[in-house]
């Protein structure tokens, strides 16, 4: 009896630490997923149930809206264009950023603490600022209205992230295992090829699927700079502004879902990008 | 035949000199250790043989060949490193054949040499395993197979055992020596261990702030330090000092009493003796008890002579109170001597 009497305080605490602890988990899910479940049930539901509250919790599986965009005219083309920007983006941001993350992490030079913060001041600038003048010069170019244009925009911003995730990679391989490989005969290169790439691999495919879904889900610059071409994003916004409510569920859910799976199979690896140990 | 040469080396990072003109002649198949405290640049030298850094200025030598300008694989070296640094990609065979791997081996020359060098380091039945799998000995165990299945000229260790624990490291310290051995392999080997560097040694180079201070026998480093470095450096507890005035030729007084010394014109002199080279006697330095700690072997008593701090190393059946008085005669062959502006030996 007295045991329990003196132990009480000590469970006490655990016990609010624990409450505050789930009720913060709950509150940050809950954050995330209703609006998602929401989209959800919105999108598989009929026109009527929609507009009508309040909701049901369950859906009913109307495929009215998702069958309604599966023929709808040029949504397959916008489609395409999607991924071959998005496909264009996450090859490119790797190419470039990759090596500018092995620089970062690998070597010591002047100016690196600066270079670090101009490829985060990139994302300072807001894309509305900058999509005008790229359009101009896009239009003198010829790179107007084209895959490979857009493709260069999403690149630039999807960069900073490419090199902060590959940096941190790096970063997390120690550099005696690339000495070791000296040592035992291999070059600079071969030393990357044998040891450092297949360490990384995952991690470069996180950071590609990264850049990947910054391009699925940018919309300004897509609208501003493509006309013919248009990306899904891009597309969905020009047509779902004047459609009814349940299409533009239907609409967002088209969007969201892909880049929610994407995000899901990488979620390892963005934790690196931000310092939280990489396993 | 693999002798190294260092001629005149010096290393200067951006303001900071990590090498002052190192010269240095390792015989073939000598174990030589770098021995000195953290920033010393023992590191940085192993790194300069090994390729992995640059000289300022200077040039090594492995085996009557200029190796300065050459790649890491060009060397003839193998390295072993304190983090052991296995692939964790790879297994423990293929991280053991990876340097005959990359020399295009045939398969069965790689097979042969990884079970022998694996069987040799007690780790054959490892060699499925991934790095992951391995504990912090074996892994260390797999680092030096790697390094040894190279057959190279020249094998550097930096601080490979470090990362281990004390038992672990007793252990592991006489294996490598008898490997190394039998290898007849030149061995570079880096640590900041004395006791390491005393038991495994052929030669000991001892270094500080840049310089080698010492390079000789482990015992000769011990019984006749250089400078009092050295002297301060080695030693557990290290040598003791006092100071020395002149009382006639060749003899000197210290703490009120007098010895004989060297034949030098000097004003004074330190007076240095080891904590074991010392009794109690009838006659001799007078200190004052301080601290009795008995370490089983042996009784360690920190004393005081003239208010300096000096510690005596006793029979633990002595029986010594803290405050009581001893009478310590040093015993006269290992009386060594310092000059206290060059703080060079003097004999």
């Amino acid at each position: 009896m007295t045991d329990a009497v003196a132990s009480a305080p000590g469970a006490d605490t655990r016990k609010s630490a624990r409450f505050l602890y789930v009720s913060a988990v709950v509150f940050l899910c809950a954050w995330v997923l209703v609006p998602i479940y929401f989209l959800l049930i919105n999108t598989l539901s009929s026109p009527e149930t929609v507009t009508s509250f309040p909701k049901p919790f369950l859906p009913e599986f109307d495929m009215g809206s998702l069958t309604f965009f599966a023929g709808f005219a040029g949504i397959l083309t916008a489609l395409k264009n999607s991924v071959v920007v998005a496909g264009m983006t996450m090859v490119m941001s790797i190419v470039i950023g990759a090596p500018a993350g092995y620089a970062l992490s690998r070597f010591e030079f002047r100016g690196k603490g600066l270079f670090r913060l101009l490829i985060l001041l990139t994302r300072a600038f807001p894309l509305p600022l900058l999509a005008l003048p790229l359009a101009v010069l896009f239009i003198r170019t010829g790179l107007d209205d084209t895959a490979f244009g857009l493709a260069i925009v999403h690149t630039t911003l999807a960069i900073p992230f490419a090199v902060l995730i590959t940096f941190s990679l790096f970063s997390g391989i120690p550099i005696e295992l690339e000495e070791a490989a000296w040592t035992l005969g291999c070059t600079r290169l071969t030393a990357f090829t044998k040891v450092v790439l297949p360490l990384i691999l995952p991690g470069i495919a996180a950071s590609a699927i990264f850049a990947f879904v910054i391009s699925w889900n940018e919309v300004f610059a897509a609208a501003v700079l493509t006309i013919e071409n248009r990306t899904l994003t891009a597309f969905l916004l020009q047509n779902l502004d004047t459609s009814p409510l349940h299409l533009k569920f239907a609409g967002g859910f088209i969007l969201v879902v892909p880049a929610l799976i994407f995000i899901f199979a990488v979620r390892k690896y963005l934790f690196a990008m931000w310092g939280i140990a990489n396993r | 035949m693999a002798e190294i040469q260092i001629k005149n080396v010096a290393k200067i990072f951006g303001a900071y000199q990590a090498l002052h003109d190192i010269n240095l002649t390792i015989a073939d198949q000598e174990f030589m250790v770098l021995l000195g405290a953290s920033g010393c640049g023992k590191s940085t030298l192993l790194r300069i043989i090994a390729g992995l850094e640059t000289a300022t200025t200077g040039e090594v030598w492995i085996g009557g060949r200029r190796i300065d300008h050459l790649s890491p694989k060009d060397r003839g070296i193998a390295m072993v490193f304190q983090n052991y640094a296995v692939f964790p990609h790879l297994t423990v065979f293929e991280n053991i054949g990876f340097g005959l791997r990359m020399q295009k081996l045939p398969n069965d020359e790689v097979t042969r040499r990884v079970e022998k060098t694996a069987t040799l380091m007690h780790i054959e039945q490892l060699l499925k395993r991934y790095s992951g799998e391995l504990s912090g000995g074996q892994r260390q165990r797999v680092a030096v197979a790697r390094a040894l299945a190279m057959e190279p000229d020249v094998i550097l260790m930096d601080e490979p055992l470090s990362n281990l624990d004390a038992l672990l490291r007793m252990e592991m310290r006489a294996e490598l020596k008898g490997v190394l051995a039998d290898s007849k392999t030149t061995a570079i080997y880096v640590t900041h261990d004395q006791v390491e560097a005393m038991s495994m040694a052929d030669r000991i180079s001892v270094m500080h702030q840049g310089k080698i201070i010492q390079a000789a026998a482990p015992i000769e480093v011990y019984r006749n330090p250089s400078a009092e470095f050295v002297a301060s450096f080695i030693g557990n507890p290290p040598m003791n000092f006092l100071p020395a005035r002149p009382a006639g030729a060749g003899r000197w007084t210290v703490a009120g009493q007098t010895f004989d010394g060297p034949q030098a014109d000097r004003a004074a002199l330190q007076f240095a003796i080891r904590p074991e080279d010392m009794q109690p006697a009838e006659q001799g330095l007078t200190a004052l008890a301080k601290v009795v700690e008995p370490l089983g072997a042996h009784l360690l008593v920190t004393c005081e002579v003239e208010g300096k701090l000096f510690r005596v190393i006793l029979d633990s059946d002595m029986k010594v109170r803290p405050g009581e008085t001893l009478t310590l005669a040093p015993q006269p062959d290992r009386i060594r001597w310092f000059d206290p502006e060059t703080t060079l030996a003097v004999a």
